[in-house]
Order: structure tokens, then sequence, then C-alpha cells
């Protein structure tokens, strides 16, 4: 069997349909992790030990087991619909490595600053939104970056539980056709055109911000 | 609930072997890449650089469902031979962690400080002694943590072989579910899953906290 170029026209629009679920789910669990892995990260910094040590369990558990697990027991477990469950389970998952990041910030930010708010006797909200975050947050945008890469080419496995997205009408062709080749290399080309630029504007803000080369990838814990 | 431990928990470690052995094969094959790819990508020859450059961008840029699909299904038609699943399964987790772990290589090999080499130059070290007994052994302790998370990924990453029917854990406990559908069996397959999953993956976390606390220790970072 080889290459049919008359047939890879054919089902482009087709995959090309799945483009809207993949990327929206992308924004939806980004917007879900970026948003609780600043909750995680305060919540771990608490002084109540035992909160703050069940916080950190709580994220490790979910750091280091699969998300396509994870897909499976929210999707069987809770009545949500299969796009709801995969933005909230994949959201979930990457607000555990966020919240590293956020960490990461926050720790890089002076103790003079700190000391410095409760001089000018700043309340505990104050410091936060007027003095840390500000300087936490700008050198941590590339590794954030990342990390949305990284969970737009995650988005596959939630045709574990149904939805829609490229892979599954990819997967569907085949099955329909016998034909896997031109659907799942187009699934791959789509992927890499639109994760690839993303990539080098990142890189591109990793060297204006003197980062190390590849402290923010996928394993590495920020 | 939680009363089916004695037939559930055996009928999903059934799967345990598969899991291991996916894990194994793609260590080993993701661990030899970065090694030669994280190192080709730091070579002075353009041609060396580009095509490591090339393969990683590639299967870094597409997601690794995509390409365990591309070798499980679209792969076998391209070729005159046939190709078990496990195999492909195999080589799409070899080569797609692979990739990311020959950055933490790159990295590493980076970070070494340019002074090093100057000086074994001046020892008059020829480039592979510079390499064996100067950067290497320096850069080896960098990337130690990295790779380690890398091995967490990589597990975690086997759970993806459910998709192309090879009879892993996940699979095994997909199989449990067709069958006892009621919501409680459903909640407590995958509990199960998601605990040996956690259990398989601690060693590896303490070996990355480990291999952590000592790659920055009784070294001067000066």
């Amino acid at each position: 069997m080889t290459w049919d170029w008359a047939f890879a026209f054919e089902i482009f629009p087709r995959i090309l349909q799945g483009v809207g679920v993949t990327i929206g789910a992308t924004f939806s669990a980004f917007a879900i992790s970026l948003t609780l892995g600043l909750v995680l990260t305060l919540l771990r910094r608490s002084s109540f030990k035992p909160l703050s040590l069940t916080v950190a369990g709580i994220i490790e558990f979910i750091r280091v087991t699969p998300p396509l697990v994870q897909l499976f027991f929210v999707y069987f477990a809770f009545d949500m619909g299969p796009f709801l469950t995969g933005a909230i389970v994949l959201g979930v998952h990457y607000s555990t490595y966020v919240s590293e990041v956020y960490r990461s910030g926050i720790n890089s930010v002076p103790k003079s600053q700190w000391e410095a708010s409760r001089a000018l006797n700043f309340s505990p909200v104050q410091t936060w939104r007027k003095v840390v975050l500000p300087q936490a947050i700008p050198p941590i945008i590339p590794m954030l970056g990342n990390y949305l890469i990284i969970l737009f080419k995650e988005t596959p496995l939630l045709m574990g539980i149904y939805v829609t997205e490229m892979m599954m009408i990819a997967r569907s062709i085949g099955a329909e056709t016998y034909r896997f080749l031109e659907p799942i290399t187009i699934v791959g080309f789509i992927f890499l055109v639109l994760s690839y630029p993303c990539a080098l504007f990142i890189r591109y803000l990793e060297r204006k911000s003197g980062q190390i080369p590849g402290s923010a990838e996928k394993g590495v814990k920020a | 609930m939680f009363t089916n431990i004695d037939t559930f928990l055996p009928y999903i470690l059934g799967g345990l072997t598969t899991t291991v052995q996916a894990f194994l094969f793609g260590a080993v094959l993701a661990y030899s890449i970065a090694i030669v790819a994280g190192l080709a990508r730091t070579s002075r020859l353009a041609i060396v650089r580009g095509v490591a450059t090339v393969f990683v961008e590639l299967f870094r840029g597409t997601s690794l469902l995509v390409q365990m699909f591309f070798f499980a299904f679209a792969f076998p038609a391209l070729m005159p031979f046939t190709m078990s699943t496990f195999i492909a399964g195999g080589l799409a987790l070899g080569l797609n962690y692979g990739a990311y772990a020959s950055e933490v290589v790159r990295g590493a090999v980076l970070a070494v400080p340019k002074g090093q080499k100057e000086a074994a130059i001046s020892l008059n070290m020829s480039k592979f002694q510079t390499m064996r007994r100067v950067v290497l052994p320096q850069a080896f302790r960098l990337m130690l943590p990295g790779l380690g998370n890398n091995a967490i990924e990589l597990l975690k990453g086997t759970s993806l072989v459910y998709f192309i029917s090879l009879a892993d854990m996940t699979f095994n406990a997909n199989i449990l579910r067709s069958s006892n559908t009621s919501l409680v069996s459903q909640v407590e397959i995958y509990t199960y899953l998601l605990l040996v999953y956690f259990v398989l993956a601690l060693p590896l976390v303490f070996l990355t906290r480990w291999l952590e606390k000592r790659a920055s220790k009784g070294v001067s970072t000066a």
C-alpha cells in the first residue's frame, strides 16, 4: 500500500473538523490548570502542616498516575459529558505540573521582597497581589507555554472516552476504509504544524529571559 | 463498596507483565536514543545536528498516541515485513520519550561551564578525551533527575498501549468494566488500577528525589 493523494485530500476536511474540539479541549483544560495550579501552590505553602502535606500527597498521586486511567475513572464514576470530563481531567492533571512551575516562580522572588512588604505593613493579600505574583509570574510564562503545548499533544487521549477530536475521526476513517496510513499521518501533520511554531515562539521567549535550555521540558521538574 | 478486591485485583494484575515489559522496552530504547540524539544535537557538524534536530522535533511535535497508531496500523502497510503490536507500542514509547529525554541530555551537556572545555583544550586533551573525562561525568550528574522524571512519564505513557489492544493493566480493567457495569464496580475497578500505577511509580519517585538530592551534594557550584 502506498500513499494515495486523492484519498488524503478527500479525508483532510473531515479530520480538520476535529481541530476545533482539540483546541477547545486544550484551552479549557489549560484554563482549569492555571487556576487550580495556583490554588494548589498556595495550599501547599500553608503553615498548617496537615493541610499542606495532604495537598502535597494529592498532587503526587495525580502526577504519577496515567491521565488515561484518570479519564476512565471520572468518565465512569460521574455522569458528565465526554468533553467536560476530558477538559476537567486533563486540567486537573496538568494543574499539578503547573503548580510546580508557580512554586519555582514564587521561590525565585527574593526574601527581602517579603520583608519589605512586611515593613510597609502590607496585608498578606496585598503582598501576594502587589509584590510577589507580579514578580513571580512573568519569568515562568515560557514554562507555562510549554505545558500548554504538552497539553495540546495529550488531547488524543480523549478518544478513549469518545470525544470526537481529530484522532477519533482518523480512527473511524481507518476502520471504515481499512486505510490507516493517510488519516494518521494527516493528524500527525496537523499536530506538528500547530505545535511547532508555538514551540519556536516559546523558545524565543525562553532565550530572552535567559532560561536554561530544556529546563521546562516534559519530564523535567521546573 | 470495595468488596470484590479478590476477583478484580488479580484480573487487573494479569496485565502487569505487559505493562512492565512495555515500560522496560520503552526505557531501554528511550535512553539509548536520548544519549545518541542529545549528543548529536551538540555536535559541531551541521549535518549531524540537522538530522538529530529533525528527529527530535518530529517526535516531540506529533503526539505519542498518533505515533503509536502510526507504528501499529500504518507502518505495517508500508513495510514488507510484519511487526507485532508490542514492538509497535514499544517503538512509539521509546522514540517519543527518547526525543524528550534527548533534550535533558542536551541541556545537561550545555550546562557544563565553558571553562571546563577550555581547560581540557589547554591540557592538550583530544576531543574524545574532553567529552569522556571532563564534560560527560559532570553532565551525567545534571541529567539524572531529569531522566528519572522521564521514567515516571514513560510509565504513565504505557497505559496508551490499551488503544492498540495490548493486554496491559488498563486494557484488562476495561474488560472487567464491560462485564461489571454497576457504578460501584466501575469506581472500584478504576480505583484499584490507579492505586497499582501509583505503587509502581513510587520507587521511581523516590529514586528521582534521591538523585535530585545527590546531584547537588558535595559539589562546588561556582
